[in-house]
């Protein structure tokens, strides 16, 4: 029995990786075309870095993720903040504001950020693929917050405001850290999103301006070039770096 | 050429809505006397305003709009119809539809919704059904490797999508691995792309782990003891899983679906890149509407068409989940 | 801690302006994907000290749509000639100052005035080609010189058609004997049709644009429609591969450089039309992209390996009994209609 449940999830993860190693394997190919091999090289490494596109796409990607985050964690857990302490019909007004673009499916919302700015005449570009990303995120992050905050004491607010401190204070000293968690998680949440994000940036935001998502899509069309492969390579090798070291000092910590 | 004037109404209603806003936050400062915790999410709220409702509102417009900015159902009739608005240009342009029998009534935009549909609903299906038994596996506490599997499931699902969609096209090809391999063995090649096999099967792939991961995640949670309990109290394995764990697992199988069922009705990459035009979803009939044939009057019925299915299908799922329990992944 | 968040995240935003500041000396172009020498960019922005802003497009309908959402955010355009036709109607482009162009009466005389923009007023050429068919000499039965071999069962699944509803509605009139630029809906409607039962017959492997190419390089499918650039590329690294322009006759397309109105920098865009048509720099892109050149001081450059190529040099026979798109806007709703259908049909 329980080989046959290795054996299952062997199957299942061999399905999830073997794409992602067909690219790795690729990478090293010396010929352009993906049905010969020509021989093992660096050479599309080497074109990797020294490709305009792919690296203006890398920094646009991951400069909108970090901003996009940082805008969204503050506004998103200032609403949370702000949402748990309203009374009950302001409160699911706000809900309801939060719910609606998580229903949306991803096309409409970008194709409606297309429309409105179109219509008060912005020009598309990084800016408001930011703005776009921004809107998208904050709903997460508000509802990471939140339940960390209905967790929390109710009374400890007014209990720091009895004892005289100031709002200001007050919110972070005594809230902050007790929905840290939330906030980190809504944080990583809104990166983790906006990075790998293709369909609402392909609508806001113009051809000069492009994120690694969009520029594979357009690469796509053509049959993707090996430096994409390098490319993919590189994120794998970094993630697996990145996971298994925070996945060792967690479990560290909790040891 | 679209008309990108909004009426006068237009910016009655907008100015509207800000005002009621502002009028909302005054009130709010009045009641509190000053500064409140409530104050912190107006922020949020006016940009949820600008950024979600307003779009929305445009969307609106233009789908009970036509080119001219007058009212019309016609993008919706459209809808049913696809070749409306061709007929009509004959007539304007003094040919008969019927005698050049061109009056059949075009099905093109209710077909793809009917095919997306029910390609969501089996890539869902399969989902679940491959999904359950991993997160179930994954979450089995006497399964010494539970940690890093997890870990080994999140890397995908980090890397970007599109590459590894576009990445299956190496193995699908004619002249692709899985292609070669079989040349190899002396059969002869398989048609795996450029179909709604292949297309399906990016579909799963990308949306296996949103499947898996809810699941786990409830299952995780679930008391040890419950089941234990129930052990105890003579059940074998099979009634124990379901009468106890199943049913404990439900809102992270709601939450699978909902978040596996509606990105893949609107998809429209995946269907593009491996279907090869031969198969368009409604995402991409949204998209090419919008962008190729410039049409965004009819492109925004078609979207809110599409919204309004998605929230009834949502309502459906909240019917069976009340406490909406299953909605965080986190 | 506050302060130093506060500055983190000060910090972090004026990292995020920096892209929106844009660099004095600026050209922004919209080309075709895959249209222009980066050598004779690089050039260009040696010889002038112009930053060359680089964007692509597939299709004409998807360029025509970013222009009209973004007029302001191109200098010089690539559209194909009914294309410019659609721009001078909507009045987006600005008249072009001849005196500026020097080096564009190196323009063949053929193309000195075409008719969608008589007295190149608006737009220069800047590449031109035919529309054809791509095969593999190897795998095909018997000659290949018709529009009939795409919609027969001999080549079942092996066929890549063009995602491009004017190509593809306009060989299936030509294979019917219509004009590519009708507006007779009865030969519409033929035409649709038969590219229906084309597609419920399974002789249609894959409807794409770009990626035709190279997935006939790699050995995928038998025939491809492609256009004659595409095809030298192809054949230059398949030698199986051969290239021909069907006897019905077929689409001889002229991709001109325009200056939208609202362009921000209209006398770089100017600069860049007159180095791109200068003698040297034309045949780097023509020998680089493989299309046909309307500039005859390249063609005097690159001697006889251009004029003996049928591919890129075909005969003036086939060039006059050739069809160049006209807009049909008018239409546009009908064209769009059927073709839909067709993409639906299974």
């Amino acid at each position: 029995m329980k080989a046959l449940k290795r054996g299952y999830l062997g199957l299942i993860l061999l399905f999830l990786y073997l794409p992602i190693a067909v690219l790795i394997i690729q990478s090293f190919n010396a010929g352009v075309s993906r049905a010969k091999w020509e021989g093992f090289s660096f050479r599309w490494y080497q074109e990797l870095f020294k490709s305009p596109d792919i690296m203006q796409a890398l920094y646009v990607t991951v400069t909108i993720a970090l901003l996009a985050a940082a805008a969204s964690t503050i506004i998103g857990t200032a609403a949370a903040v702000g949402i748990n302490a309203m009374s009950r019909r302001p409160q699911s007004t706000m809900m309801m504001l939060t719910n609606i673009p998580m229903t949306m499916p991803d096309i409409v919302t970008g194709i409606s950020l297309m429309l409105l700015f179109i219509f008060s005449r912005v020009e598309r570009g990084y800016f408001t693929m930011l703005l776009a990303h921004i809107t998208f995120d904050t709903p997460y992050v508000a509802l990471s917050v939140l339940p960390k905050l209905r967790q929390m004491n109710k009374y400890s607010y007014e209990a720091a405001l009895d004892l005289g401190a100031t709002p200001g204070y007050a919110m972070l000293r005594v809230i902050l850290p007790a929905i840290r968690p939330g906030v980190i998680t809504g944080a990583l949440l809104a990166f983790t999103l906006s990075l790998d994000d293709f369909t609402i940036s392909y609508f806001t935001t113009s051809p000069l301006v492009q994120n690694l998502s969009t520029l594979i899509y357009s690469e796509a069309r053509k049959g993707i070039k090996p430096t994409v492969n390098a490319l993919s390579a590189l994120m794998f090798v970094a993630l697996l770096v990145l996971l298994v070291t925070v996945n060792h000092r967690t479990s560290r910590t909790t040891n | 050429m679209n008309n990108l004037a909004i009426p006068v109404w237009g910016y009655w209603l907008m100015g509207l809505c800000l005002a009621g806003f502002v009028w909302m936050l005054v009130y709010s400062l009045k009641k509190y006397r000053g500064m409140h915790r409530s104050l912190y999410a107006w922020p949020y709220g006016l940009w949820m305003v600008v950024f979600t409702v307003i779009p929305l509102l445009l969307i609106g417009y233009y789908a009970f709009t036509d080119k001219l900015g007058n009212f019309t159902l016609e993008n919706f009739a459209n809808f049913w119809d696809s070749n409306r608005s061709m007929k009509r240009e004959l007539m304007v342009q003094g040919f008969d539809p019927a005698a050049l029998g061109m009056d059949a009534r075009g099905t093109v935009n209710v077909s793809t919704l009917v095919y997306s549909l029910w390609m969501a609903l089996i890539c869902t299906l399969v989902s679940l059904v491959l999904g359950y038994p991993t997160a179930l596996i994954m979450a089995d506490r006497s399964f010494k490797m539970g940690a890093t599997i997890v870990v080994l499931f999140v890397i995908p699902m980090w890397m970007n999508f599109l590459l590894r969609t576009v990445a299956w096209m190496s193995l699908l090809e004619d002249s692709g691995l899985i292609n070669s391999l079989l040349k190899l063995l002396g059969f002869s090649k398989v048609q795996l792309m450029y179909n709604s096999q292949a297309v399906l099967l990016g579909m799963i792939y990308n949306f296996l782990p949103f499947m898996v991961f809810p699941i786990y995640n409830a299952l995780n949670k679930q008391d040890q003891r419950w089941s234990e309990a129930a052990m105890d109290l003579g059940a074998n394995k099979w009634t124990t899983f379901w009468k106890v764990t199943f049913p404990i697992s439900m809102p992270g199988i709601i939450s699978g679906i909902t978040m596996v069922f509606m990105p893949s009705v609107t998809t429209f990459f995946i269907p593009r890149v491996l279907g090869g035009g031969n198969t368009e979803m409604f995402g991409d009939l949204i998209e090419r509407t919008f962008l190729t044939a410039d049409d965004w009057n009819v492109g925004s019925a078609l979207s809110l068409i599409m919204m309004v299915l998605i929230l009834f299908s949502l309502g459906l799922l909240r019917r069976v989940d009340p406490e909406g329990e299953g909605g965080s992944m986190i | 801690m506050k302060k130093l968040l506060a500055f983190a995240i000060a910090a972090l935003l004026t990292l995020g302006l920096l892209p929106a500041v844009k660099a004095e000396g600026v050209v922004n172009v919209f080309n075709w994907e895959d249209y222009i020498n980066p050598d004779a960019l690089t050039l260009f922005e040696e010889e002038t000290g112009i930053k060359v802003n680089y964007m692509r497009f597939t299709t004409n309908e998807d360029m025509l749509v970013q222009v009209r959402t973004n007029p302001a955010a191109f200098d010089v355009i690539f559209p194909s000639d009914y294309a410019i036709e659609r721009f001078i109607q909507e009045e987006l482009l600005l008249p072009l100052d001849h005196a500026l162009l020097p080096n564009t009466s190196n323009i063949v005389d053929w193309l000195k005035s075409p008719s969608y923009d008589p007295d190149n007023t608006y737009s220069v050429p800047y590449m031109w080609g035919t529309l054809g068919i791509l095969y593999d000499s190897t795998r095909v039965q018997g000659p290949v010189d018709s529009w009939k071999v795409l919609f027969e069962d001999t080549y079942k699944g092996e066929v890549f058609m063009l995602d491009s509803f004017r190509d593809s509605m306009g060989l299936a009139l030509k294979y019917l004997g219509y004009s590519m630029n009708t507006r007779n809906p009865a030969e519409l409607q033929a035409a649709t049709q038969l590219l229906i039962k084309q597609k419920q017959d399974g002789i249609v492997k894959a409807y794409q644009v770009d990626e035709t190419k190279d997935k006939m390089v790699a050995g995928e499918g038998i025939l491809g429609v492609v256009w004659s650039g595409d095809a030298q590329y192809a054949i230059n690294l398949n030698e199986n591969l051969a290239y021909v322009v069907p006897k019905e006759s077929s689409n001889v397309w002229v991709d001109g450089m325009v200056i939208p109105k609202a362009a921000k920098n209209p006398e770089n865009a100017h600069k860049l039309i007159d180095f791109l048509s200068r003698p040297d720099v034309a045949q780097m892109n023509t020998e680089y992209i493989e299309y046909s050149s309307p500039n005859q001081g390249a063609i005097d450059l690159m001697g006889e390996s251009y004029l003996n190529n049928p591919n890129l040099n075909p005969s003036q026979e086939t060039i006059d009994t050739c069809e160049f798109f006209h807009d049909v806007q008018d239409y546009i709703t009908i064209y769009n209609t059927l073709w839909a259908q067709v993409k639906n049909a299974k």
